[in-house]
């Protein structure tokens, strides 16, 4: 009787070592996101910071409304441009955040079957709306609209690029809240429909309080949707620097800012780290806003 | 003496409003997708021919077609796929099948939100300072595609990643148990089981991308550049940003010129969304599991 003898000679060590070889690819595949956030800091800081050891007036960035970097004494003050962001932002939430929480409740405990997929595609359709299409918008339709409903004399202002941006963020919410909501225990709904709750008092009662730091990420990363937007902004907010005292007002965002302005500067002269200066500032915020928008998920599964 | 109280009416009244209103709220968020698209028909449909989609751009963009944008975007989608497909595959398949629950999985995971977060223009930034100046790859497709495939990496990722874990556990045990490594078990089993929801992801990546404008400003798409490209180093013009320039940097342009490329670049978003939107019906339909 002959000793079984493998198939092929070292196939078990070939696949072996295949396997290890895959497997450091995949890590490095897997770290791939980190080592991206990580380059995505260093390469725009590389170019930004040489604006803060030139002398960076931080006082001037934060408290001054005058961005004049082309002047022959050029200033630098972003306050204009973050209340601009601030005021185009703010009036999103306040479209989306109750349209958006709205949807996401008809949607996942009021509609069914085919008008749910039929909404649902609709929300993914309002989602693939490319940013520079949404700024077309504003600038055509919505400035017309706003011409004619408020009979003023210009509509590219907070007020539009709010809409436009309110449009932009809210599948996004809605996607998110709606999972929150789905990621509800029935056992919770039929506890209270047990008990004579009629579907409404199920949710406002049980199915909400309980989904409750899902529905904040969703606002929260809805936020931070809007306050990186580029290109619907700087379409239709108007592009001029200004604080706002009206939704009628013109304004100037920092997005759109680095946007408009990033083509026209030299490599590494004072405007062009200013720009980049900005980009670090955004990069932070959205940073922080969407770090908080995971710890308030993790909340959930902790709590 | 079993009628609904007065308790109970007033209750159900309550439900019935908060329906409608509801309902009515939803409507208020999609009507404006309805509109839209009927605007951009009307406006921008007579000026889609043959000729539109096949020519150049002629006397200053205020006439002729978009043909070299059309291409360009091609150009830039391809490149960018050819990049971001990979890393998202092997990206999504350690946080599917290899990945310990510590705390590197978790930077991922927060690494991956934080890119899909970053604003478009941040992008702009990092693919200017990294791929053009850094890398010398100077304004170019390559440079372009780069910074497009850094983008988008989390669509492929999040949606590999899904499409993965929806393969039952038994199967990959059936085939360790056979003997088999994790990497055979991955190619001949896990991959072929849930390759048609990974190209869901893709489609719908090639659609985000196709859409990108910020992005693409500074690292390799032009304003006016009547011809194709003819390799990775070229500067190519794009839909997205022909849109933008035609619409607001080009004095005189006719008033339907802007509405014909927006139709013809939402009709290609939407089409490639409706692609992906079916792909996932028919799988669901399908899976046996």
């Amino acid at each position: 009787m002959a000793a079984p003898s493998p198939a092929r000679p070292g196939a078990r060590d070939l696949a072996w070592a295949g396997d290890k070889l895959a497997q450091g690819v995949i890590f490095l595949g897997g770290i791939s996101g980190i080592l991206l956030v990580i380059g995505i800091f260093v390469f725009v800081s590389r170019e930004g910071l040489g604006f803060v050891s030139n002398g960076l007036d931080l006082r001037e960035f934060l408290t001054s409304p005058a961005w004049r970097p082309t002047s022959n004494h050029p200033t630098f003050g972003a306050l204009a441009l973050m209340a601009g962001t601030a005021s185009v932002t703010g009036l999103a939430m306040l479209v989306s955040v109750p349209l958006s929480l709205g949807a996401a409740i008809f949607i996942g405990e009021f509609a069914k079957g085919r008008t749910r997929e039929l909404l649902k595609v609709l929300i993914e359709m309002l989602a693939a709306i490319p940013s520079v299409v949404w700024g077309f918008i504003g600038l055509t339709m919505m400035n017309e609209l706003i011409i004619d409903v408020f009979n003023v004399p210009v509509g590219l202002n907070v007020l539009n690029a709010g809409i436009i941006l309110g449009l932009m963020a809210a599948p996004i919410m809605t996607t998110i809240a709606e999972d929150a909501l789905k990621a509800v225990p029935d056992g919770y709904r039929q506890a209270a429909e047990a008990m004579g709750a009629t579907r409404w008092q199920v949710i406002w009662r049980v199915v909400i309080p309980a989904a409750k730091n899902g529905l904040v990420a969703a606002v929260l990363l809805g936020v931070g949707r809007g306050f990186g937007e580029t290109m619907a902004v700087l379409m239709a907010s108007g592009h001029s620097i200004n604080i706002p005292t009206s939704p009628f007002d013109s304004v100037r965002a920092l997005t759109a800012t680095i946007a408009a302005e990033l083509g026209e500067t030299a490599v590494g002269s004072e405007h062009y780290q200013a720009l980049f200066f900005l980009g670090i500032f955004l990069f932070v915020v959205t940073f922080a806003i969407n770090l908080t928008a995971d710890l308030v998920v993790r909340g959930i599964k902790n709590g | 003496m079993f009628g609904p109280t007065a308790r109970t009416v007033q209750d159900q009244l309550v439900e019935r409003r908060v329906r409608v209103g509801l309902g009515l709220v939803t409507a208020v968020l999609v009507l404006p997708v309805v509109l839209i698209l009927g605007v951009l028909v009307v406006k921008g449909g007579p000026m889609i021919s043959m000729e539109f989609l096949f020519s150049d751009p002629t006397n200053g963009m205020t006439e002729g077609g978009i043909f070299p944008a059309l291409i360009g975007t091609v150009w830039l989608v391809g490149f960018a796929l050819l990049f971001s497909v990979p890393v998202g595959i092997a990206a999504a398949l350690y946080l599917s099948e290899y990945a310990p629950d510590n705390w590197v999985t978790r930077a991922i995971n927060l690494a991956i939100i934080n890119l899909a977060g970053v604003p478009s223009i941040v992008h702009a930034l990092f693919g200017l300072g990294a791929f053009v100046l850094f890398a010398g790859f100077g304004t170019s497709i390559l440079a372009a595609s780069l910074t497009l495939a850094v983008m988008t990496l989390p669509v492929v990722i999040v949606a590999t990643r899904e499409s993965l874990q929806a393969v039952p556990m038994e199967f990959r045990e059936a085939c360790w148990s056979m003997g088999a490594t994790r990497w055979q078990t991955i190619w001949r089993i896990v991959l072929p089981n849930s390759i048609t929801g990974i190209l869901t992801g893709v489609i719908l990546e090639v659609s985000r991308t196709a859409g990108e404008t910020a992005p693409i400003m500074f690292t390799g798409a032009a304003f006016f550049l009547p011809f194709l490209p003819e390799s990775v180093w070229d500067q190519t013009m794009a839909m997205s940003l022909h849109l933008f320039v035609v619409s607001t940097q080009v004095p005189d342009v006719p008033e339907a010129l802007p509405y014909g490329v927006a139709l013809v670049m939402i009709l290609m978003v939407l089409t490639m969304n409706a692609l992906s939107i079916g792909f996932r019906m028919w799988l669901r339909g399908r899976r046996k599991w």
